[in-house]
């Protein structure tokens, strides 16, 4: 079995070949300007001056969207071996996964009661 | 020294390194990327133990989840902008006490536990007995599992509410 | 790793234990190493002889797809048709000053584009292109591709933050938000192939079908069928494919997360999403359209092999096309739009469609759910008839002369 990951391996050095070889070849063969660096080096705001902190805070629904997503997540990587199994299981393993599945329904429906799910 | 043996020592140092860029790192931007490399090196460690579905869960929710909630959260900080924001070195004595504790537990832990070599993994996948022993022998931590996640999901929608009213 | 000489080494296997056999040309190397630059390079035809081409093939064909919806010419310059077009755009690109911002982090800017396109070309290391064409057919293959898509959206946030750019950070967070949002209605929408098949291995879920459209799992029940349909747009939205492109809503964010990339850096990008396109065709085609099952007409290995290879291309690529005739076509939905399809409505379908696909397992047996199969293939052509009846009908009532339309794809 693991001898395939050899193959992983290969393709994530790939990957990384990739950029490496493309960026190394534009920082070759790329125009190189010596003159008004200062303008190119700028903050791009539409050729404005930029005003204020570029990193400012944003929504804590983003923060809230990132806990549903890994509550969800969880879900699906519990449900996996589940479904691995089921061709043997049958009816008990339905009732049991189902049950999983009922209380995280309920879950979502409570989040969507709440308003978490509105976006505004 | 084979490939595979190679592979193992510069996963476990790529590992540690990328830990150590977590714990030191001034800026706590660089530290939550820097797990990125640890989270990685973990689920690599997993590939090697014949693990598989344990790595690619942990490569799943760890990276895929669990990293990018702690940026969004770190990103989220007061005075995020004024660039080293890390947490302060603070309590020297009572941090040595417990790294120490943890140390020893973990210590005893590995010196006392039985671990089993086994000279050729077991051919075919993996997830069939984490399947068997989800719906079989453990099936009611499984289904306690579901309460913690509705848990988090409580506990989320408390802690964003009066941010979401306003 | 690789002490047992009999477990499978995917395509390479017979090759390497011929090669090393106590007789074989390279007995005298070990094992190990004839495996390794074997599969390397296997992988090196595989990502430089087909990722690349395929990502900027992929970026003129849409182009020229775009421009004939929508009336226009498109790129037709450089080589016949335009189609060396997007050699042209490398080498342009190749030659533009690298230039990385005095504001930004240098270290994570330039490690950004190193994550997106590893996360990218990492997911072709299980995508099988025919029975013994694949790098790795991994116990856990889909399981892998979706852990893998976890590097682009790290990558997408990084270059977001280290750009120190208003519109970059707030396109980065965005993104991720967004991806990480469609990823759990693609991820549900995989489990009824894994209820049916038990397995988590491309090959295994491809064999589990037939090369006839009754034996594809998108016709084997209506549940399946609802599936295929939440997972294409789930990876539309995934990736950051309009209708929901909003990270890149060039009218609010410029660039979104690249708005400080030029040059090559800005390609990488791109390439990654181009190629992305492809990579979803791929799974597609595997979990619901039969992957590389061909009818059989030969015994031939090196004939059915191209003809795997061809068939998968094909089927894989009409997705691509599309995803191409969705961008022409369709405007771009808003960013409460987005989040309420997937959470009110992805979601809880998705939800559905595993529990049914598993009652429908336990409930109806097998000689009926042959004839439900037969029933939704002759449904789903009676689809495509009905749709090409409707775009004839009103290409007449539009009455438009010879003159107005022609066919051909050249001009």
């Amino acid at each position: 079995m693991l001898d395939q990951y050899i193959g992983v391996v290969i393709t994530f050095a790939l990957g990384a070949v990739i950029v490496l070889g493309m960026v190394s070849g534009s920082m070759i063969f790329g125009a190189r300007s010596t003159s008004r660096r200062a303008v190119k080096d700028e903050v791009f705001e539409c050729g404005n001056p930029s005003s204020g902190p570029a990193r400012g805070r944003f929504s804590v629904h983003f923060y809230l969207v990132a806990i549903l997503f890994i509550v969800f997540d969880v879900e699906v990587v519990f449900m996996y071996p589940w479904a691995i199994v089921f061709r043997q299981l049958g009816v008990p393993g339905l009732i049991e996964m189902l049950t999983f599945v009922a209380i995280l329904g309920f879950g979502l429906a409570y989040v969507w009661r709440r308003g978490a799910l509105a976006w505004d | 020294m084979s490939l595979s043996v190679a592979l193992f020592y510069a996963f476990a140092a790529f590992t540690v390194i990328s830990a150590a860029g977590v714990a030191f790192s001034r800026n706590i931007v660089y530290s939550a990327f820097a797990l990125l490399g640890t989270l990685f090196g973990v689920a690599a460690l997993y590939v090697f133990l014949g693990a598989d579905f344990v790595a690619g869960a942990q490569f799943l929710i760890y990276i895929g989840g669990v990293l990018v909630l702690i940026l969004f959260a770190v990103m989220l900080t007061h005075r995020i902008a004024d660039g080293a924001v890390s947490n302060r070195a603070a309590g020297g004595p009572a941090a040595l006490v417990a790294v120490g504790l943890v140390a020893a537990v973990l210590g005893r832990a590995l010196f006392k536990a039985r671990w089993p070599v086994v000279d050729v993994l077991a051919d075919g996948p993996t997830t069939h007995a984490i399947g068997d022993g989800f719906l079989g022998r453990y099936v009611l931590p499984f289904e306690l599992a579901s309460f913690v996640l509705l848990a988090v999901l409580v506990g989320a929608i408390v802690v964003s509410r009066k941010e979401l009213r306003s | 790793m690789l002490a047992d000489r009999d477990s499978s080494l995917g395509p390479m296997k017979d090759l390497v234990l011929y090669l090393t056999d106590v007789a074989g040309p390279l007995r005298f190397a070990p094992y190990e190493l004839v495996a390794m630059v074997a599969m390397l390079l296997f992988g090196a035809v595989v990502v430089f002889g087909f990722v690349l081409p395929v990502a900027g093939i992929t970026s003129w064909l849409e182009r020229r797809v775009w421009a004939r919806i929508q009336s226009r010419v498109g790129p037709n310059r450089v080589g016949p048709q335009g189609f060396l077009q997007w050699l042209a755009d490398g080498l342009k690109n190749l030659m533009k000053e690298d230039i990385i911002p005095s504001a930004a982090d240098p270290w994570l800017f330039a490690l950004a584009p190193y994550l997106v396109v590893i996360g990218f070309v990492a997911t072709f290391a299980v995508v099988p292109f025919g029975d013994v064409l694949v790098i790795a057919d991994l116990d856990i293959g889909i399981l892998y591709i979706t852990a893998v898509t976890g590097l682009v959206v790290v990558g997408v946030l990084m270059a977001g933050w280290a750009s120190n750019n208003k519109w970059s950070l707030l396109g980065g967070i965005r993104s991720a938000a967004q991806i990480v949002s469609y990823e759990i209605p693609a991820g549900l929408s995989i489990f009824p192939v894994v209820l049916l098949t038990g397995t988590l291995s491309m090959q295994e879920i491809i064999r589990a079908q037939g090369w006839a459209p009754w034996h594809w799992f998108l016709f084997h029940d209506p549940f399946t069928f609802a599936a295929f349909f939440v997972f294409f747009v789930a990876a539309l939205a995934e990736g950051n494919r309009t209708p929901f492109d909003l990270p890149e809503a060039e009218s609010e964010l410029v660039a979104g997360f690249c708005t400080e990339y030029s040059g090559m850096r800005y390609l990488l990008f791109f390439l990654a999403e181009w190629g992305n396109l492809y990579v979803i065709g791929a799974i597609v085609t595997t979990l619901f359209l039969g992957g590389w099952q061909v009818p059989p007409v030969t015994e031939h290995p090196v004939a059915l092999a191209v003809f795997q290879l061809a068939t998968f291309f094909a089927k894989a690529y009409f997705f691509v096309f599309v995803a191409m005739w969705v961008r022409a076509t369709l405007p771009r939905v808003r960013v409460d739009q987005l989040m309420i399809l997937c959470w009110k409505y992805m979601v809880p379908i998705a939800l559905v469609n595993v529990v049914g696909t598993a009652i429908w397992m336990v409930v109806v047996p097998t000689s009926l759910g042959r004839v439900v199969a037969i029933a939704m293939t002759i449904g789903g052509a009676a689809l495509v008839v009905i749709f090409f009846r409707r775009v004839r009908f009103h290409l007449r009532r539009a009455r438009l002369g010879p003159a107005d339309y022609y066919y051909s794809p050249f001009i």
